[in-house]
């Protein structure tokens, strides 16, 4: 190792307006070593690797490669020290085939026209780099999320890289192709490659970090060596310990009528003969790998998509296939997966999101209810505790977390009772989190029923009262909240995968 | 912050916000002062009412074609229906020997129908709005030339009431009124009106909330087509016959008219107002070159300028603001 590091960030700050988004941070990247940065989301550090991709220029500090103070003005200059980010959504063209995105912007020529015969050998140089088997004449998008990542990652090399940032990169992918990254960052290490490398999964950190840098409210806690244990690194990460994170009341003590009943769904391809109940009171967590069909079965329910047979009844009555009316109708509310995607009309005002779902319920005679509604979205964001100026300001301004906050209150104005929440603290902040927590808590004490999707393990288990595994479209087992442990949830949901092995 | 500091800075924000916000307004308001220096034949009675004449052609196409660009489609038949909707009304009089009144209504009808039609095309056929309606572009104005053999049809009279006069004001000028506050009403008070908004700026959330999206796609275009009949049929009733030929290529100054008023073609942006403005400033630039000479050749080049600079404005405004 070099005496200097890679790349240092020495006491950097950066402030947006009156906001300090970094205080006073430093963190280095040495090569052949990974250095993991931690922090919940908003804690800083997408702003501080769009620092060192020089899309943000830091207004206190200084930015040290091989030691010597650099200045980083723009994302080409960053790319001439070599520094390259692996964002989480890629920069791929998937009609275009792997050589071509590879060779992107640099594609070889011969008198003037483009030589493919070289761009494919440079390609295949560039796949062998990271130990990558696949046709580089395969278009891009026909390659699973995983593939591309890693063909993002060949790309970045072939331009001489020697500082990757891998922002999140496992949030998409499954376990087994989780291992397949992690080969090739070891791999990456051997040759000197300084990564850093940042993770929500705090299980990878041991496995895959040398040391690692934990942020919190843009403010630098500490360097700890990555052995450290999790339950350490998350008190770090959030101030307090993990009991406090998920403030779950159970309130389905006599155990009532049950209010959703799904019976043998299926949809082809998606999932396959799933039944079960959900009682008023009880929040029931639904966990799986990704692509086990948990969105697909929500959005179901919700009436967003139909299905091929099977039926979802509410207080014991059918409702009409892949109809969200006949759902919003009976009770039911949906907040889905892409807050920004699908649950909100980000150029419209907080009230107008609020009320999407009772605009024509409460209309009269074709005509909106404006006074009314502005009535009901106030009191509603009061209620969810929406931190704004003003209730007609763009939804889009608002942070992830009181965003979230907003789609919920739509159903609470709908007066929902069975909520179906898919990842419902994505994005989401600590403080935020635990409010939407609260959020659950009342709608379970007002005799609501909650059906929650989440990746994050620790959320379904620490706020459900029961839990559905899925694997591969089919339930693969039900835990109650006593007796379900990480490992055990994590063995029924990988099970196939880990015999593949 | 103290509320007194906060206020202060909001009134500040809002004002540069008007500005930015209206600058359709202030291009037409410059742009009138110009006028008014350079000849004094712009601000006589005759050519206002000239001028808003012009405009109610434009303005009522164009209030359709507000409802579709904020729902985030587009619509290229306007035109072609107007002239359909002219011809079918004409044709109910003369050929069918249909009352006048009832003429009319057919006329509109035609423009209605052909209006849902594109919306079911493009809501349930899920062509693209600007593929469905192309073709109803095609469609309608080769209907209208079956229809009238390529031949100009004389209108009833109360059509031709319609492009004439009540008292001093030329009927155009009311209907465009009425049209207007008809537009903004549908737009801004009724359900309908508020989830074009929100199928424009975002579909599939519209949809996961509740909102009928496909239903509502088919109520914009066939407004939109409805809009385009009654242009047609003012159109005709100024000249007392429907033409073959009418209000051809008049959906780009339709569709100019909406984007100089600020909606964006992304959806979910848009006011009637604004279309107003916008639909005035094509039509005073018009009247003004004309009355200064200029060619209509040259007239051409300075509107696709104008156009050019309202939406760089606009897309220069969506980028300070999202910053």
């Amino acid at each position: 190792m070099s005496e200097h590091p890679l790349l240092t960030l020495k006491q950097v700050s950066k402030s947006f307006g009156p906001v300090n988004v970094i205080k006073d941070v430093t963190v280095s990247v040495h090569a052949g070593a990974v250095q993991v940065l931690l922090g919940e989301n908003g804690a800083g550090k997408s702003t501080l690797i769009k620092m060192m991709a020089g899309v943000y220029q830091p207004d206190g500090g200084q930015i040290l490669i091989d030691g010597k103070p650099v200045s980083l003005p723009s994302t080409r200059a960053a790319e001439e020290h070599g520094i390259a980010t692996i964002h989480q959504e890629l920069n791929l063209v998937g009609t275009m085939s792997v050589a071509e995105n590879v060779m992107l912007g640099r594609m070889p020529k011969k008198f003037g026209l483009v030589d493919r015969k070289a761009m494919r050998r440079q390609a295949r140089a560039a796949m062998e780099l990271i130990g990558l088997d696949v046709d580089v004449d395969t278009p891009v998008g026909e390659l699973g999320i995983a593939r591309q990542q890693l063909v993002e990652i060949a790309k970045a090399l072939s331009i001489s890289a020697r500082i990757l940032i891998l922002d999140e990169p496992t949030a998409a992918l499954t376990r087994h192709e989780t291992q397949s990254l992690f080969k090739v960052v070891a791999d990456l290490r051997r040759q000197g490659v300084g990564m850093l490398f940042i993770s929500h999964h705090l299980d990878e950190i041991a496995e895959i970090g040398d040391s690692v840098t934990v942020l919190r409210d843009g403010e630098f806690v500490a360097e700890v060596p990555a052995s450290t244990d999790e339950d350490e690194l998350v008190r770090l990460m959030v101030g307090r310990s993990i009991e406090d994170q998920f403030p779950r009341r159970s309130s389905a003590a006599d155990l009532p009528a049950e209010i959703l009943a799904v019976e043998h769904l299926s949809s082809k391809g998606k999932f396959e003969d799933i039944s079960f109940t959900v009682r008023a009171g009880e929040v029931l967590g639904i966990s799986g790998l990704v692509g086990a069909g948990r969105t697909e079965l929500i959005r179901a329910i919700a009436g967003a998509d139909r299905y091929d047979s099977g039926e979802v009844k509410v207080r014991g009555r059918r409702l009409t296939k892949g109809s969200v009316q006949a759902a919003i109708r009976a009770g039911l509310g949906h907040v889905p997966e892409d807050r920004k995607g699908q649950g909100l009309v980000l150029d419209a005002s907080v009230n107008e999101n609020l009320g999407y779902a009772t605009l024509s319920s409460s209309a009269r005679m074709g005509l909106s209810d404006f006074s009314g509604q502005r009535g009901r979205a106030e009191a509603v964001a009061r209620t969810v505790r929406i931190r704004m100026h003003t209730i007609d300001q763009p939804v889009r301004s608002l942070s992830g977390g009181n965003q979230q906050k907003a789609v919920f209150g739509r159903w609470i104005i709908a007066a929902s009772t069975v909520l179906l929440l898919d990842e419902p603290t994505r994005g989401v902040d600590v403080g935020a989190k635990v409010e939407i927590y609260e959020l659950m808590n009342a709608i379970t004490d007002a005799g609501g029923a909650i059906v929650m999707v989440s990746s994050e393990l620790p959320e379904v288990l620490g706020m459900s009262d029961r839990i559905l595994v899925l694997r591969d479209g089919r339930l693969a087992g039900e835990f109650s909240a006593a007796e379900a442990t990480q490992d055990k949830v994590m063995t029924l949901a990988a099970r196939d995968v880990d015999e593949e092995h | 912050m103290s509320a007194a500091t906060l206020d202060a800075k909001r009134r500040g924000f809002d004002y540069k916000k008007f500005l930015a916000n209206n600058g359709a307004l202030v291009g037409l308001v410059v742009l009138c002062l110009a006028l008014f220096i350079a000849t004094p034949d712009f601000l006589t009675g005759r050519n206002l009412l000239n001028i808003g004449i012009q405009v109610s052609t434009v303005a009522v196409l164009a209030f359709g074609m507000t409802f579709v660009i904020v729902a985030g489609g587009i619509d290229l038949s306007v035109g072609s229906v107007a002239a359909l909707s002219a011809m079918v009304s004409g044709w109910f009089f003369v050929s069918a020997g249909l009352p006048g009144w009832l003429a009319l209504l057919g006329g509109l009808a035609a423009g209605l129908l052909a209006g849902v039609v594109n919306g079911l095309a493009s809501a349930y056929g899920k062509l693209p709005s600007f593929i469905a309606t192309l073709a109803m572009l095609s469609v309608a104005r080769g209907l209208t030339l079956v229809i009238s053999d390529g031949r100009p049809i004389k209108t009833s009279p109360e059509v031709s009431f319609l492009g004439g006069n009540l008292g001093p004001v030329p009927m155009p000028i009311v209907i465009l009124v009425i049209a207007a506050l008809v537009a903004s009403f549908l737009l801004n008070r009724t359900v309908v009106g508020r989830s074009m908004y929100a199928v424009g700026g975002n579909a599939e959330a519209a949809r996961l909330s509740g909102l009928p999206v496909k239903r509502i796609l088919v109520i914009v275009f066939g407004l939109a087509g409805l809009f385009a009949a009654l242009a047609g049929v003012l159109l005709a009733g100024r000249l007392d016959s429907a033409q073959p030929q009418a209000a051809t290529g008049y959906e780009l100054d339709a569709i100019a008219a909406v984007v100089i008023g600020g909606a964006s073609l992304a959806g979910g942006l848009g006011r009637i107002s604004g279309t107003f403005v916008g639909a005035l400033v094509l039509v005073v630039i018009r009247n003004g070159l004309n009355l200064l000479n200029v060619t209509s050749f040259w007239q051409q080049v300075v509107i696709g300028v104008v156009i050019a600079l309202a939406v760089g404005i606009d897309v220069l405004r969506r980028k300070t603001r999202s910053s």
